[in-house]
């Protein structure tokens, strides 16, 4: 039972968010070219809040002309899609035939008892939500749980503990240095193609990597881990989450901004150099952590 | 023109006609229960199965969806028809017992047993109300709803539908449930047909195009008086 089979993108979920039609409308807005995309629609929509809200089903029929009844019959028949508010965290136990002969229907008895709820239902405190599926087609990997968006193959009755506990603290805590993901990068500045690196200042181990930042009028260092998929940084100012930072280069003051926003916030990405051909870009937004790094 | 044989009968029908409309009007009788005039064809109740084509290639359709063909050869009332006819009706009444229209047609096939377990659902899935309340009233405030054996008709959340003007036309198609009026719960209500009666025609006003599918109406009658 390694960390996961594949390692899928962590499925956002947050706690019941109050519906926005601003937010809505951004949804149907991206959809608007591709005629009869319902379920496109519903799927961002689920995204977005964890399941599908009465009122975000309201506004898409009134904004897409469909009427309510051909939505919510779209909406009931999927299982994907959930009319109920689901936990922070979900867990998903194949019950397909192969993980059905090795043992699954154990592994849900045994997360039932774990968790006080029936397959389908939801922690009173709103933790976790236990579903099963049907299959997900990791059928030699079997029994599989999928917990937030982790693989978990060969699941025993008397690891589904460990599993659980292990999803309340987060799967995201990275355990640096043992972590084949993790490895030291060296970045420079686009510009002037100095490089980042300061021996100084140590995070993680390594030295870390210097720019000043620039947020609300005030200008101060700002050091970033140099391990990729670490995001330990240490500033000279506190730094609101949220807050969007203009970073500039130590060397030659300009400052570095890419002409791309970020996928997840929309903040702008801050391109640099890494050293042996590439670039790396990481979100300027603090607490986003989007970032992509394209290897040469 | 299109050609074909019904019982043995050589008919011309004009194209694009289903095998029920030519049967019924050269005086073959098919039970239906999901089949109505002026709905679209849906083939949910399976009533109006006929067998089609000879020897082994025979094969059971539902006449109500089934457009005829050049050289079709249809049997309206054989053996097997009769069978899967009978089974079909036994199904449905055990699912809908106290439904007058299936027990009626039930006892017309004959059968006067039930070997399956009564279910009391009150609604066969025929879909007749959900397509009265899209194409005739131009509503579509019922539909579908869930998949498999948690299928149900409803409307959206299970409140009363704003789209729904109250006609009762749902009511009025069903072959099945006679126990669906629900306007002892209004916001339960799928039609409140009842609303008409009393207090009289409340919520009529509020509609300009208000569909009544009685007529006369009951109400309007007292209201006169």
């Amino acid at each position: 039972m390694q960390r996961g089979a594949a390692v899928a993108k962590k499925v956002n979920i947050r706690k019941q968010d109050k519906v926005n039609s601003k937010d809505i409308l951004k949804i149907l807005e991206k959809h608007s070219d591709d005629r009869g995309g319902l379920i496109a629609i519903l799927e961002d929509i689920q995204t977005k809040y964890g399941y599908l809200p009465e009122k975000a089903l309201r506004i898409v029929g009134e904004k897409t002309n469909r009427s309510l009844v051909d939505i919510y019959s779209v909406a009931t028949f999927y299982r994907f899609f959930s009319l109920k508010p689901k936990g922070e965290h979900l867990v998903c136990a194949c019950l397909g035939t192969a993980c059905h002969v090795r043992g699954a229907p154990r592994v849900v008895s045994e997360l039932e008892q774990q968790l006080g709820i029936k397959a389908g239902q939801t922690t009173a405190d709103n933790k976790f939500t236990l579903e099963t599926v049907n299959c997900l087609g990791a059928c030699a990997l079997g029994p599989v749980v999928v917990i937030d968006g982790h693989y978990f193959s060969k699941v025993k009755r008397s690891k589904v503990k460990q599993l659980l506990d292990k999803a309340q603290e987060g799967f995201d805590k990275l355990d640096i240095g043992k972590d084949e993901r993790i490895f030291p990068i060296d970045v420079s500045c686009p510009h002037c193609s100095r490089s980042f690196r300061d021996e100084i200042v140590v995070i993680d181990g390594y030295p870390s990597l210097k720019v000043n930042v620039a947020v609300d009028g005030k200008k101060g260092e700002l050091r970033l881990s140099s391990l990729y998929g670490s995001f330990n940084i240490s500033t000279e100012f506190e730094i609101p989450e949220g807050t969007i930072a203009s970073f500039i280069c130590p060397h030659c003051g300009s400052e570095i901004k890419s002409t791309s926003d970020c996928s997840d916030c929309g903040a702008p990405m801050i391109p640099m150099l890494v050293s042996g051909g590439g670039t790396v870009q990481i979100c300027s937004r603090r607490g986003c952590k989007n970032h992509m790094l394209d290897l040469v | 023109m299109i050609t074909l044989k019904i019982n043995g009968l050589e008919v011309s029908v004009e194209k694009g006609t289903t095998i029920l409309e030519a049967a019924r009007f050269l005086g073959f009788p098919i039970p239906t229960l999901c089949h109505m005039d002026g709905l679209t064809p849906y083939g949910a109740c399976r009533l109006c199965v006929v067998e089609i084509g000879d020897g082994p290639r025979a094969k059971l359709v539902s006449s109500c969806t089934y457009p005829v063909e050049e050289g079709l050869k249809v049997r309206t009332a054989s053996s097997r028809v009769l069978k899967a006819r009978k089974m079909i009706l036994e199904l449905l009444l055990a699912s809908c017992p106290q439904s007058k229209t299936i027990q009626d047609l039930a006892s017309a096939h004959g059968i006067r047993q039930q070997r399956f377990k009564q279910e009391y659902d009150d609604c066969i899935l025929c879909g007749l109300c959900v397509r009265v309340c899209q194409e005739q009233m131009m509503a579509k405030a019922i539909g579908f709803r869930n998949r498999g054996e948690k299928r149900s008709i409803g409307t959206p959340f299970d409140v009363k539908s704003d789209v729904c003007r109250l006609c009762g036309g749902c009511m009025y198609v069903c072959p099945a449930c006679q126990l669906r009026c629900t306007y002892n719960e209004p916001e339960k209500a799928i039609c409140g047909g009842c609303a008409n009666l009393t207090p009289p025609c409340v919520q009529k006003e509020q509609f300009d195009d208000m569909m009544c599918y009685m007529s006369p109406c009951v109400a309007c009658e007292i209201k006169k008086d």
